[in-house]
């Protein structure tokens, strides 16, 4: 049997982290998805953090990755209440209707 | 002396500043009364100076009153200064007393205008600029008086600013000026050059160095002052409408009838004689250039007095007769008699101010109607005008018994234009022939043309509607009073002044102040031509006359049997030997192309399109392509923010590794 190793572990945080991007990118419905897009990379690195600490017996990346942990718990909330508002005052959350910034 | 003679030129400054500047304070009365005051004032001073300087002892026949230095750079030095001699004094008389009359005149010609200071202003004005001429010391403030009268001109003509017409009129007069100025202005700065001078005195003194002189001109030879009085007399050719300048003339008369009486008939257009006549001394020099004054001269005689028979408006018929008139008075100075020259320009001015004033006598009393194929019958209403105007029309004809008496008996112009057709007679050269002859035409028509306009204007039956022939009236005696003394003017001038302008006591008139030696000949010939050259201009006077009742008054069914007999000669009169339709075609049409492709294609495309608006295009073009960047959307700027940081990575790892 394979053991799983160190690559194993970054190769899914890469798939993870890939998936995330293309959430992004390809995403063309509404803006809860782009925040849970942000969130898979985030948790993509944090495996990296683990992989890497557990592989170095090192306690530092575990403690990092709790740092993000609670930075993503905070930035989802805070994500999510600006979304709430948005609602309200633009009555969509539609990714095509989001483009106040357009040149 | 100086007092005076300030306040001749002055007074007329200080009215038409009160009068232009105060008028919304002061008002209509007030304005007349100031620039008629003035004016009369100074008319009253000028007849004082002249009496002093034209019948004073031999030594005081020239004052120069110093007023202060006007430029003084390197050798250039220009002074203001106030130059009475002779020909001054009569110009100052004549300029004033024309001038206080047309005032007058004006106070009833326009009483119904609304802007009567301005009017008046304006006219105070010209009288200023055409005394600051007359008076000048030097060429500089010749033509500074020069264009002020080209300005208080532009001004007049273009006096009611509401017709399309006067406007056109007003800008045609002063481009067609321009020209003219352009030759004397050169004509200055070659006098100039040649002898460092602008100064009449020191020109003089140094002209005759230079009479043998050449100066190289894009590889000619030219005589050097030959040049200068040739440009010069272009300069005198534009004030004084002459053939190939004359354009502006008629076209003048849309100006108000006291201004075509005052400027375009007796004073400003005489302006170029005056500056030929002043500048004698220098002509006398060049041969050339005196040959070209009579050909000019003579040319215009005829050309504008052919012109005069066919014109239908009463003040363009008169206009034309100006013209010619100019024309003989030209010729006269050309073969040296620059004497009779000025005689003619003196009795031209009173009997010429007369016609028109009594021409605007007769537009005021038919309401405005200018054209004589709308008028006839017009004695019954205004018997005065009449008397009057048969006065100038017999002046202008040159109607009078020649020889009786020693030298004839007979209206103003009689005197004046014998003598200089005599004059040219006299000459005794081909020129002089060619000026004789075209003048006797000349005189033929112009006896025509004139009593043309007084049968067509005052005899038959009334052409025009009947409303305004209810309403017609004698005119008010602020217009017939300066239509009397204009008339004395046209009776007795000639016969008062023959003696001293160009009979025996002339040498004793003139003093130094024109050309001695050739008018002492001219003269002396003119007096001793055959009896037929004396006798041959009352007869063509006459006969013009006779032919001219025959015309319009005996058989009025003639005038369009010509016309029909000679169809294209008529269409060639009437149209003025079509000089409009060719200066169209020769200056205005191409120069307006030009300026259209300049704009066009010079302006809009090239400098408009490369400069301003095709740098902003540019810069407009290049942001649009850049906002296209900008599309609003999140995710594209996080796409773009991976790209690079990818990019980086990319390089980082493949530039280190």
């Amino acid at each position: 049997m394979m053991a799983v190793g160190l690559g194993h572990y970054l190769a899914l945080a890469a798939i993870l982290f890939t998936l995330g991007v293309f959430g992004i990118f390809l995403n063309r419905k509404n803006v809860i998805v782009i925040l849970m897009s942000v969130e898979l990379m985030l948790l993509a690195v944090n495996i990296n953090l683990v992989a890497f600490s557990a592989f170095r017996g090192n306690i530092e990346g575990q403690v990092f990755a709790m740092l993000v942990l609670t930075v993503a718990a905070a930035e989802a909330a805070i994500g999510l209440a600006i979304l709430v508002v948005y609602f309200r005052n633009r009555g969509t959350i539609a990714v095509e209707d989001i483009n106040a910034m357009k040149g | 002396m100086d007092l005076a003679v300030k306040l001749i030129v002055f007074l007329p400054l200080l009215a038409a500043a009160i009068a232009g500047l105060f008028c919304r304070v002061i008002g209509d009365r007030p304005a007349q009364f100031v620039t008629c005051a003035a004016l009369l004032a100074a008319a009253v001073l000028s007849c004082w100076v002249f009496v002093r300087i034209g019948f004073g002892p031999a030594d005081q026949k020239l004052v120069v009153v110093k007023l202060s230095t006007w430029i003084g750079s390197g050798t250039l030095d220009v002074d203001w200064a106030l130059r009475i001699d002779t020909l001054t004094a009569v110009m100052l008389v004549v300029v004033t007393v024309v001038s206080s009359m047309v005032h007058v005149y004006s106070v009833g010609y326009m009483a119904e205008d609304a802007s009567i200071p301005r009017f008046m202003a304006y006219l105070s004005l010209f009288t200023f600029f055409m005394l600051m001429l007359v008076t000048s010391d030097n060429l500089v403030q010749m033509f500074f008086g020069w264009e002020g009268v080209g300005l208080a001109s532009y001004l007049l003509i273009g006096f009611w600013f509401d017709k399309p017409s006067a406007n056109a009129a007003a800008i045609k007069a002063f481009l067609v000026n321009r020209v003219g100025d352009f030759g004397f202005a050169l004509g200055i700065f070659a006098v100039w050059m040649l002898t460092g001078s602008v100064s009449f005195n020191e020109i003089f003194a140094k002209a005759g160095d230079f009479a043998k002189m050449n100066i190289q001109f894009l590889g000619m030879e030219l005589n050097a002052l030959t040049t200068c009085c040739l440009l010069l007399f272009v300069g005198a050719m534009g004030k004084s409408a002459q053939l190939g300048l004359h354009t502006w003339l008629p076209d003048a008369m849309e100006g108000p009838t006291p201004v075509s009486a005052l400027i375009h008939a007796a004073t400003m257009v005489t302006a170029g004689v005056f500056m030929v006549a002043r500048l004698s001394p220098l002509f006398e020099l060049s041969q050339t250039a005196l040959a070209v004054v009579t050909l000019v001269g003579a040319a215009t005689a005829f050309f504008a007095a052919t012109v005069g028979l066919t014109q239908f408006d009463i003040k363009r018929v008169i206009a034309y007769s100006t013209c010619s008139q100019l024309g003989y008075m030209f010729f006269a100075c050309g073969v040296g008699a620059y004497s009779a020259a000025m005689f003619h320009l003196m009795t031209h001015a009173f009997f010429k101010a007369l016609l028109f004033l009594g021409a605007g006598s007769v537009i005021h009393c038919l309401h405005h109607e200018q054209d004589m194929r709308a008028m006839g019958g017009v004695r019954e209403k205004a018997p005065q005008t009449f008397a009057l105007m048969w006065v100038g029309t017999l002046a202008l004809a040159g109607i009078g018994v020649p020889v009786i008496l020693g030298h004839g008996l007979g209206f103003a112009g009689f005197y004046s234009k014998d003598i200089i057709l005599e004059a040219a007679f006299g000459a005794h050269s081909t020129v002089g022939f060619v000026a004789f002859w075209l003048g006797i035409l000349g005189a033929f028509m112009t006896a025509f043309y004139s009593a043309r306009l007084m049968f067509m204007t005052f005899y038959g039956k009334y052409r025009g509607d009947h409303h305004t022939w209810d309403h017609a009236h004698e005119s008010p005696p602020s217009m017939l009073i300066p239509l009397y003394v204009l008339g004395l003017g046209a009776v007795f001038a000639g016969i008062v002044a023959y003696n001293w302008f160009v009979g025996d006591s002339w040498q004793a008139f003139w003093g130094k102040s024109i050309a001695i030696a050739s008018t002492k000949e001219i003269l002396h010939h003119a007096h001793e031509v055959p009896l037929w050259v004396k006798v041959l201009p009352l007869v063509m006077a006459l006969s013009g006359i006779a032919l001219s009742y025959l015309y319009y008054v005996k058989s009025p069914d003639l005038p369009a049997r010509t016309i029909a007999a000679f169809p294209s000669l008529h269409r060639f009169f009437f149209n003025k030997w079509f000089f409009d339709e060719l200066y169209d075609r020769l200056f205005v049409r191409p120069s307006l192309a030009l300026g259209k492709a300049l704009w066009k294609k010079g302006d809009v495309a090239i400098i408009d399109g490369v400069g301003p608006d095709g740098i902003a295009a540019g810069t407009q073009g290049f942001s649009s392509v850049l906002s296209r960047f900008q599309s609003g959307y999140l995710y594209h700027y996080a796409f773009a923010m991976l790209v690079g940081v990818a990019g980086l990575v990319t390089y980082f790892l493949l530039a280190k590794g």
